[in-house]
C-alpha cells in the first residue's frame, strides 16, 4: 500500500504541475489575452506604441474595476444585473444634488454613496430573504432604476443628462483623484490604469487571503454546506452585492468627473459586458470557482480587442462578434478544465 | 480501551420521547455512549434515527426524557449549543463544498487567522499543514491538500468530515449513515476510521441500517422500530444473527418466509 502510494506520488508530482496550472481559473483569460495582443500588435503598429497601449488600457480599466466586483459576486453565486445603470445612478445623484441643489461635493458623494449601497443592500437581502433568483431580482432592479435615472433626470434638468460638474467646488481634487493622468515615458496614461491594479490586487487577495474570500467560495459552490458549518450565509452574500455598488459608486463618479457631465442612459446594458468579462476570466455561471486576476484579464481582452479593431483599420461593427467569439470560447475551456480537474484523480 | 465501569457514561440518553404533532417519532428512548466506544443506532426506515440525531445535534428538543453528559444533566437547545458540548454530526452530505481545496473546506467556517486589524487574513500555512496532520493521523495520506474535495472518493470525503469534527475538539462523534452510499470497500474504509476515531477515545454514535456494518464495529447497540426501542445491548449480549433478526423484523421475516414458502409450494404444484 505504501509503495504504491510512494510510486504515485511521484507520478503526481510530475502530473502536478501541468495540472496546477491548467486548474488556474485565470489561464484561459491568460492565454486568450496573449494571443489578442499578438494579433493586434502584429496587425498594427499604432497598437503597440505606447500612445496605443495607453489608449486600450483606458476602457480595460474602468471595465476591469466593475469586472472584479462582478466576478466575486458571481464567484458567490450570484448576478447583479442592475450593476450597470447603478454607475449611472450613482454619477447622476453626485451631478444633480451639487449642480442644481448647491450641496457641499462631499457630502453628495457620501449620499450617492449611500443611495447605491442602500440600492446594493436590497438586492442581497431581497435574494436571501425569498430564495428567487437573483437574475429576477436584479432585472427588477436594473428596469427601475433605468426609470428613475431617466425620469428624475429629465425632472430637475429637462433634460437627459446632467451637466457642469467641473463647476462645483472641489472639482481639482476629485479630478486629480479620479480623472487625472500620470506619465510614463512621455505618455499619458488614465489614472483609473492604477485604481484598476489596485482594486484587481485587493479583490484577489480578498478572494484567497481572508476568511471572507473563503465563504465567498463556500456560499457560491455550495449554500447548505456552508450554512451547516457555521459560515454567515446572509452576510456574506448581501456584502458581494454592496461591494458591486460600491464599485458602481466609483466608476459612475469617475466618469462624471471625466466628462463634466453624465447621461441618463449610461451604463445601460453593460451589466452584461462586466458578466462577459468575468466569465473570460474562468468564472463559472453556476458560482464557487473564478478569480479576480481573471476578470480583469477579461477586461483587458475587451480593452484591447475594442481599440484593435480599430487600429487594425477594419470595420467597428466586428468587435461584438469578436467578444461573443470570445465568450464562447472561454465558457468551453472553462468547462473542459474544470471537467478535466474533476474527473482525473478520481 | 480499559474503561471505569464506575464512571459516568459519556453521553446517556435516558427515556427520551418526540412528538411531531399527533405523530409520536421517538417513545422512550434509551442507551449510553462511552468514551472509546461506539453505540451503534440501527432501524429501518422511518424507525426514527433522524429524530434522534437531531435531537442530539441540537436541531430538536426532546418532549420526555433527559439527556446527561458526563453524569450531569444537559440541555441542547441549538446546534451551537451541542457543538460547544463537544457533540460533532457528520451528515450525510458531509457539509462539504466539492469545488474547493481540501484545506479550505477543512477549516470552513473556523479559518485560523494570523495579523492584526486589518491585516487579518487566513492562515493558509496553517491550514495546511493542520489539515495534512490531521488526515495523516486518521492514517489518510492526502498528498496534495490543494486538490478539490470533489475529486476525493467517498470514502475519503468521509474522512475529512471526521478528521476536522475531531479536530474541532468533538468528544462525541456522531455519524449519520457513513457507509450507505458506498461500495463495500469504502465502506470498510469508513468502518476503520470509526475504529480509528473510538482508539483516540471519542465516543462514536454509528447510525445504520446495516448490522454487517455495525456488528465489527460497535460495543452497544440500540434497535429502533417505528419510533420505539427493540433493545439496547451489550456486544456480549447479541449476536450479529440475532441482530440481522430483530433489524429484518424477527417474527414477522418467519411469517414472511412461510407465506413465501407456501406460495412457492402452490406455484409448483
Amino acid at each position: 500500500m505504501s509503495g504504491i502510494a510512494v510510486a504515485g506520488d511521484e507520478r503526481l508530482a510530475r502530473v502536478g504541475l501541468f495540472r496546477r496550472l491548467l486548474v488556474k481559473p485565470e489561464l484561459g483569460s491568460l492565454i486568450g489575452a496573449v494571443v489578442i495582443f499578438v494579433l493586434f500588435a502584429s496587425l498594427s503598429d499604432v497598437f503597440r506604441s505606447k500612445e496605443g497601449v495607453a489608449n486600450w488600457l483606458d476602457p480595460a480599466s474602468t471595465l476591469g474595476i466593475m469586472a472584479v466586483a462582478v466576478a466575486l459576486l458571481m464567484i458567490g453565486g450570484h448576478f447583479d444585473l442592475s450593476a450597470g445603470v447603478q454607475v449611472a445612478t450613482a454619477g447622476i445623484t453626485s451631478g444633480i444634488l451639487t449642480t442644481y441643489y448647491g450641496m457641499n461635493t462631499w457630502l453628495a458623494l457620501a449620499v450617492s454613496l449611500a443611495l447605491v449601497l442602500g440600492v446594493g443592500f436590497l438586492n442581497g437581502y431581497l435574494v436571501m430573504r425569498t430564495g428567487l433568483p437573483s437574475f429576477i431580482i436584479t432585472l427588477g432592479m436594473f428596469l427601475m432604476l433605468q426609470g428613475l435615472n431617466l425620469g428624475v433626470t429629465k425632472l430637475v434638468t429637462n433634460t437627459v443628462q446632467v451637466n457642469n460638474f467641473d463647476k462645483v467646488s472641489g472639482y481639482g481634487a476629485l479630478h486629480a483623484v479620479l480623472a487625472s493622468t500620470f506619465t510614463i515615458a512621455g505618455t499619458p496614461f488614465q489614472i483609473a490604469i492604477l485604481w484598476w491594479i489596485l482594486v484587481t490586487i485587493a479583490g484577489s487577495y480578498l478572494l484567497l487571503k481572508t476568511r471572507f474570500g473563503n465563504w465567498i467560495f463556500a456560499v457560491g459552490g455550495d449554500r447548505s454546506a456552508s450554512t451547516n458549518v457555521g459560515v454567515p450565509v446572509r452576510r456574506t452574500t448581501i456584502t458581494l452585492f454592496m461591494l458591486t455598488s460600491l464599485a458602481a459608486w466609483f466608476i459612475g463618479n469617475t466618469q462624471i468627473v471625466r466628462l463634466t457631465s453624465i447621461q441618463a442612459q449610461t451604463g445601460i446594458g453593460q451589466e452584461l459586458i462586466y458578466i462577459v468579462a468575468a466569465v473570460i476570466g474562468g468564472c463559472l455561471l453556476t458560482g464557487g470557482y473564478g478569480s479576480a486576476i481573471g476578470a480583469s484579464l477579461g477586461a483587458l481582452i475587451f480593452g484591447m480587442t475594442s481599440q484593435g479593431i480599430v487600429y487594425a483599420g477594419w470595420d467597428a461593427d466586428w468587435f461584438k462578434f469578436f467578444l461573443g467569439a470570445m465568450l464562447l470560447l472561454a465558457v468551453l475551456a472553462n468547462q473542459f478544465v474544470r471537467r478535466y480537474a474533476e474527473t482525473s484523480r478520481r | 480501551m480499559a474503561e471505569d465501569p464506575q464512571t459516568a457514561p459519556l453521553l446517556e440518553i435516558r427515556d427520551v420521547s418526540k412528538m411531531f404533532g399527533s405523530v409520536i417519532s421517538l417513545h422512550e428512548i434509551s442507551t449510553t455512549v462511552r468514551a472509546g466506544q461506539v453505540t451503534c443506532v440501527l432501524g429501518d426506515n422511518g424507525a426514527g434515527k433522524s429524530t434522534l440525531i437531531k435531537i442530539l445535534s441540537g436541531v430538536h428538543q426532546p418532549d420526555h426524557g433527559r439527556l446527561f453528559m458526563d453524569g450531569r444533566p444537559i440541555r441542547l437547545g441549538s446546534p451551537r449549543a451541542a457543538l460547544d458540548a463537544g457533540i460533532a454530526t457528520v451528515y450525510q452530505d458531509l457539509a462539504m463544498v466539492p469545488l474547493m481545496a481540501v484545506w479550505r473546506n477543512f477549516f470552513l467556517g473556523s479559518e485560523p487567522t494570523k495579523g492584526w486589524g486589518p491585516w487579518r487574513r487566513f492562515d493558509g500555512d496553517e491550514a495546511r499543514r493542520v489539515t495534512r496532520e490531521e488526515m495523516l493521523d486518521m492514517g489518510i495520506d492526502i498528498r496534495d491538500p490543494e486538490q478539490p474535495v470533489g475529486t476525493l472518493s467517498g470514502g475519503e470525503r468521509q474522512s475529512v468530515a471526521i478528521a476536522r469534527a475531531v479536530h474541532f475538539g468533538a468528544r462525541l462523534l456522531i455519524l449519520d449513515e457513513p457507509t450507505s452510499a458506498l461500495g463495500v470497500k469504502q465502506a470498510g474504509v469508513v468502518l476503520k476510521y470509526i475504529v480509528q476515531a473510538r482508539d483516540r477515545g471519542l465516543g462514536v454514535i454509528f447510525i445504520t441500517h446495516n448490522p454487517h456494518h455495525a456488528y465489527p464495529v460497535g460495543d452497544r447497540f440500540l434497535l429502533l422500530k417505528r419510533g420505539r426501542s427493540l433493545g439496547d445491548f451489550a456486544k456480549s449480549e447479541i449476536s450479529v444473527a440475532e441482530l440481522t433478526r430483530l433489524m429484518a423484523g424477527g417474527a414477522e421475516l418467519e411469517q414472511l418466509t412461510h407465506e413465501l414458502e407456501r406460495v412457492g409450494v402452490e406455484g409448483e404444484s
